[in-house]
């Protein structure tokens, strides 16, 4: 039954991404006062793509035609072990947060071999962008999820959620560094302004989209859902860890129907704030988006830090 | 029975030197088999038959090798029996002086490196005939290499089996001296003999260091063996001057920054399967040699200890990973990488001292027990990429990463079995590098529970430092595979290479692959094997790792954290299979081949592509402060004033700044020493009979 649940909640997941990212285009069309497609269109997009006849560059090996699949399965794997609508689920047990960061690593490698595979600049000149991205990024968001994992004394994310409900809404210092180190590094992680941009194709700027300027057909739809997912993982970490309120703790229909809900609310709410950011803010230029890593880096020492200061001292005495 | 087998894995690897130094004899052997075989002239015949020039320098290259195997074998098994029975084994050899007998002792903890040293050596035995075959015709000596292979081999494994700080010592020097001919073996390079003289004279200057660490020992001691040293009850303060001496002997040996600067000079430039063992095998015996010192020998531990070796190993680790970063030499880059999973093992070892010191003994256990999977980790990846390194240089005699590319296409399997110990390395999931940084990060995170706050705080900063490594790792393996393996070709000796042909230079490589994804996905069983290790060392052992299950790993207990590696990969195939299968085999959606996107313009070449140092620059720009880097730009000029730039030449280099800041201040003071002690020879004769004349009173004022 469980090992069910956990099955239909990872379908859900895989299911619910491309509404996600229909939703966000929506909201962003009307901050911009332009007229928004439906929310379907995401679907509609990779159902094109899935149609259409691959095209397969004369250098590729079969790492190319690998990776989607790789990419793709790990997502969804990393997809299966974050609690969505309940916790306590068998998935979040088989992998903590540690491994949830090394899949998206796992992920992040084939996107970018396949990205060198070719031998064209611009492959080349994604996967080391997005390796260097990655290498300041992946560090800040261990000790983002570290801050809590110390809070909660688990690594396993079912049993952080379990911590954060029952212990009720303290304002802890920690937290919000964490919170908003882990915020940065999604918004970078994901590939949105201001450290890429999803949406150009300007040899100059591009990181994700150079790498997989050569995919086409049903791969780029694996990856382009594949991304998906990792956006919305993002988003239900950061909701789910940090305002855990409204999850499941039981199978009853009724937490079931609530836990539903309220992810749906805490997402869409993210979305908005992820748009409203994306029109404030400008791109950065490449070298300096060390600088904003530091930062998110260094927030998320500082929670560590005062969590250790502040926090586990209290405890102690 | 085990430490039958120990001494069985040191004769075969003694054996195998002896029958190096046979080589091209032919037919001394010849005349030996003539004469034992003169009644029977039949078999005479065969035996000369086989003894035929080429034929018998085959038999004779896969002797040794078959000799060297047997002692990985014997090796593997002892280490395994020492290992299943958890109790020591010892005993007395009637070498060396009259009343300082050699003892030897086979325990867990010398099992496990057993096992660490058999695994590796048993792919090299298979990869190493077709390897030194080209040394035949050539002008090195392969009975030297195979003489002093095998000597390197005994060296260490008596290391392991030493029992008394004098044959510690003895072996240590066997195996630091015949390492020394094995990397000056190319010797007719000048930088291969510079860094083989820097090799050994590091290896001299980390031997004091270990002597004087056993003789601090010996002096609060009742003789030189283990079990005296263990009875011997230290001050702090003389406990920790043994530790610091041990410290930078061991670490010298291990390659710790800033001691680290012989290593990815001495590595590299010995033959692959050379440095295969150098970087998989040696670097662990150091490691070894220190765990034995501090968590057997030293009979109490300090937190102070522990602080010191965590900030050293931190330390290693980032650099190393930046420096392998910055390397076009793939070798070297290798090399800079075994500072970094040696970084990475210490990281491990100070938590665990840190942890035993304030009582904490499950942790402290869980700590080494990490340390102690990743030096086998690494020593399967490390010799896997090492022994992959050489079959490119063997078939292309190339090992810069600027002139390689599209080897996939080339060297199909040789490229898939690369590829595993590329993400072995990178630590990914569900590979083995992962779970032992994932129990290292585990370990870590249990630091709530020590007292004082500043220790607290300071094991968390040292994870994030690994969290830092292990990012930049995963970068700079990336880059490896796609510049060599990935892309277009960059020179023509590239785009002609050819697999190889021998099938043990697939296979040794090959074996070990495969034992990486083995102890990447069912890792319980290799930790459940090291509870009596821990018994013995820490005192405690790991009792709720299978909590769950034998497919699961729980190190502390089940609801703190959880990971089973093999539901995982079940999950991720099914998922990856079930794509395929919807996507492409219901599809029948076959893809077109074409041209990748040139923007138009056409002819994209190999140069266009990212080189392996335009790849790395945003990580060169980004910390720059670690590096030096000279760069320089020559451009050459045509027409009026010279206004017209015909063509530009960029090279750039990266120094080490431990190379700047330690090594050449220290060489150049005792350079001016040395000038400083020289002028005493002033060739002049009346200074000699003054000379002579003052220690002549001297010496009478000292007797009267």
């Amino acid at each position: 039954m469980d090992w069910i649940m956990a099955i239909l909640e990872d379908l859900l997941f895989i299911a619910a991404a491309p509404l996600l990212a229909g939703w966000i285009k929506r909201v962003k069309c009307r901050l911009q006062n332009r007229k928004p497609p439906s929310l379907l269109q995401p679907y509609r997009d990779l159902l094109k793509l899935y149609r259409k006849q691959p095209i397969l560059p004369h250098p590729a090996s079969w790492i190319f035609r690998a990776a989607p699949y790789v990419v793709f399965a790990a997502t969804v794997a990393a997809a299966g072990f974050v609690p969505l609508v309940a916790v306590d689920l068998p998935t979040a047990r088989i992998a903590d947060v540690i491994v949830l960061v090394g899949f998206f690593a796992l992920a992040r490698t084939f996107l970018v071999l396949a990205g060198m595979d070719i031998g064209t600049a611009f492959g080349g000149m994604g996967s080391s962008r997005e390796m260097t991205i990655a290498s300041l990024a992946e560090p800040a968001m261990l000790m983002a999820v570290f801050t809590l994992a110390m809070s909660a004394h688990t690594t396993n994310l079912s049993q952080a959620m379990n911590y954060v409900l029952d212990t009720g809404l303290v304002l802890r210092p920690s937290f919000v560094f964490a919170l908003g180190g882990l915020m940065l590094v999604a918004i970078a992680e994901t590939g949105r302004i201001p450290v890429d941009n999803p949406a150009t194709h300007l040899e100059l700027t591009m990181i994700h989209e150079a790498m997989i300027l050569e995919y086409s057909g049903r791969w780029l739809a694996l990856i382009e859902w594949a991304s998906q997912i990792k956006l919305m993982l993002y988003g239900v970490l950061i909701a789910n860890i940090f305002f855990p309120w409204g999850i499941a703790r039981d199978f009853s229909p009724e937490a079931l129907g609530l836990g539903v809900g309220m992810i749906v609310l805490k997402l869409g709410l993210l979305a908005i704030l992820l748009v409203l950011s994306e029109a404030v803010f400008a791109k950065m230029r490449i070298f300096r988006v060390q600088e904003y890593l530091s930062f998110a880096y260094l927030l998320s020492v500082l929670g560590l830090l005062s969590h250790i200061i502040l926090e586990a001292a209290r405890v102690h005495h | 029975m085990s430490l039958f087998l120990a001494y069985l894995a040191v004769l075969a690897a003694l054996l195998s030197a002896v029958v190096a130094t046979i080589d091209g004899r032919s037919s001394w052997v010849d005349g030996l088999f003539g004469r034992v075989l003169a009644r029977w002239p039949r078999q005479l015949e065969r035996t000369r038959h086989s003894l035929a020039a080429e034929d018998y320098s085959a038999r004779h290259r896969r002797l040794l090798f078959a000799l060297l195997g047997g002692s990985g074998v014997a090796a593997l098994l002892a280490g395994t029996g020492a290992l299943a029975s958890g109790s020591p084994l010892v005993d007395t050899l009637p070498f060396g002086l009259p009343w300082l007998s050699w003892h030897t002792r086979l325990d867990p903890l010398s099992g496990f490196f057993f096992c660490v040293l058999g695994l590796p050596l048993i792919a090299v035995s298979l990869f190493g005939p077709g390897y030194v075959r080209e040394f035949e015709h050539g002008k090195h000596s392969l009975a030297g290499l195979g003489l002093f292979t095998g000597l390197f081999v005994a060296g260490m494994e008596l290391v392991l089996l030493a029992d008394d700080a004098l044959s510690f010592m003895i072996a240590w020097e066997l195996m630091s001296v015949a390492s020394y001919f094995l990397v000056a073996f190319q010797h007719e390079h000048a930088a291969n003999r510079r860094a083989a003289f820097l090799y050994l004279l590091m290896a001299v200057v980390g031997a004091i260091a270990i002597i004087l660490a056993y003789g601090v020992l010996a002096g609060f001691g009742r003789g030189l063996t283990f079990d005296a040293l263990r009875g011997a009850s230290l001050s702090p303060l003389w406990a920790s001057i043994a530790f610091v001496l041990a410290l930078t002997g061991f670490g010298m040996k291990a390659g710790l920054v800033p001691l680290h600067a012989w290593l990815p000079e001495a590595h590299p430039v010995a033959p692959s399967h050379i440095s295969a063992l150098m970087s998989g095998v040696m670097l662990k015996i150091a490691v070894y040699g220190f765990i034995r010192f501090s968590f057997d020998l030293l009979d109490r531990i300090l937190w102070q200890w522990g602080v010191l070796v965590l900030v050293v190993g931190s330390a290693s680790a980032v650099l190393g990973i930046l420096y392998a970063l910055q390397q076009q030499n793939l070798k070297r880059l290798l090399a800079y990488s075994s500072v970094e999973n040696i970084g990475i093992v210490f990281t491990a070892l100070g938590l665990s001292l840190i942890f035993l010191s304030n009582g904490d003994t499950v942790l402290g256990t869980l700590g080494l027990v990490g340390a102690l999977l990743h030096c086998l980790n690494h020593a399967l990846f490390k010799s896997l990429l090492f022994l992959g390194a050489g079959a490119i240089l063997h078939q292309t005699h190339e090992q810069n990463l600027e002139n390689m590319g599209g080897l996939i296409h080339r060297m199909p399997k040789l490229a898939n079995v690369f590829l595993v110990g590329t993400l072995s390395i990178a630590a990914l999931p569900p590979l083995n590098g992962f779970v032992s940084e994932w129990l290292i990060f585990q370990t870590a995170l249990q630091a709530g529970s020590i007292q004082s706050g500043v220790l607290r705080s300071l094991i968390p900063t040292a994870s994030a430092v690994l969290a830092l490594t292990s990012a930049l790792a995963a970068t700079c393996f990336v880059k490896v595979y796609g510049v060599a393996f990935l892309g277009l070709p960059r020179s023509g000796h590239i785009a002609h290479a050819k697999e190889v042909g021998q099938r043990g230079m697939l296979a040794g490589p090959a074996l070990l692959a495969a034992l990486c994804v083995l102890i990447g996905i069912l890792p319980a069983p290799v930790i459940n094997v090291m509870a009596g290790l821990t018994r013995q060392l820490t005192g405690a052992d790991l009792g709720n790792i299978s909590a769950l299950g034998w497919l699961w790993l729980t190190p502390v207990a089940p609801e703190v954290a959880s990971y089973a590696p093999a539901l995982v990969v079940i999950g991720s195939v099914a998922v990856g299979w079930l794509c395929y299968y919807l996507l492409y085999r219901r599809t029948g959606l076959e893809p077109r081949r074409a041209e990748p996107w040139d923007c138009g313009f056409g002819g994209l070449t190999a140069r266009m592509q990212y080189t392996s140092g335009a790849f790395s620059m945003p990580i060169r720009r980004i910390f720059q402060p670690a590096f030096e880097v000279q760069e320089t730009l020559e451009e050459s000029r045509e027409g009026p004033a010279g206004t017209r730039v015909t063509a530009l030449r960029y090279r750039f280099q990266v120094l080490d700044r431990a190379w700047l800041a330690l090594y050449e201040p220290v060489g150049r003071g005792v350079v001016r020493l040395a000038r400083w002690v020289g002028r005493l020879q002033t060739g002049n004769i009346r200074t000699y009979l003054g000379y002579s004349f003052f220690t002549l009173i001297f010496l009478l004022w000292v007797i009267s």
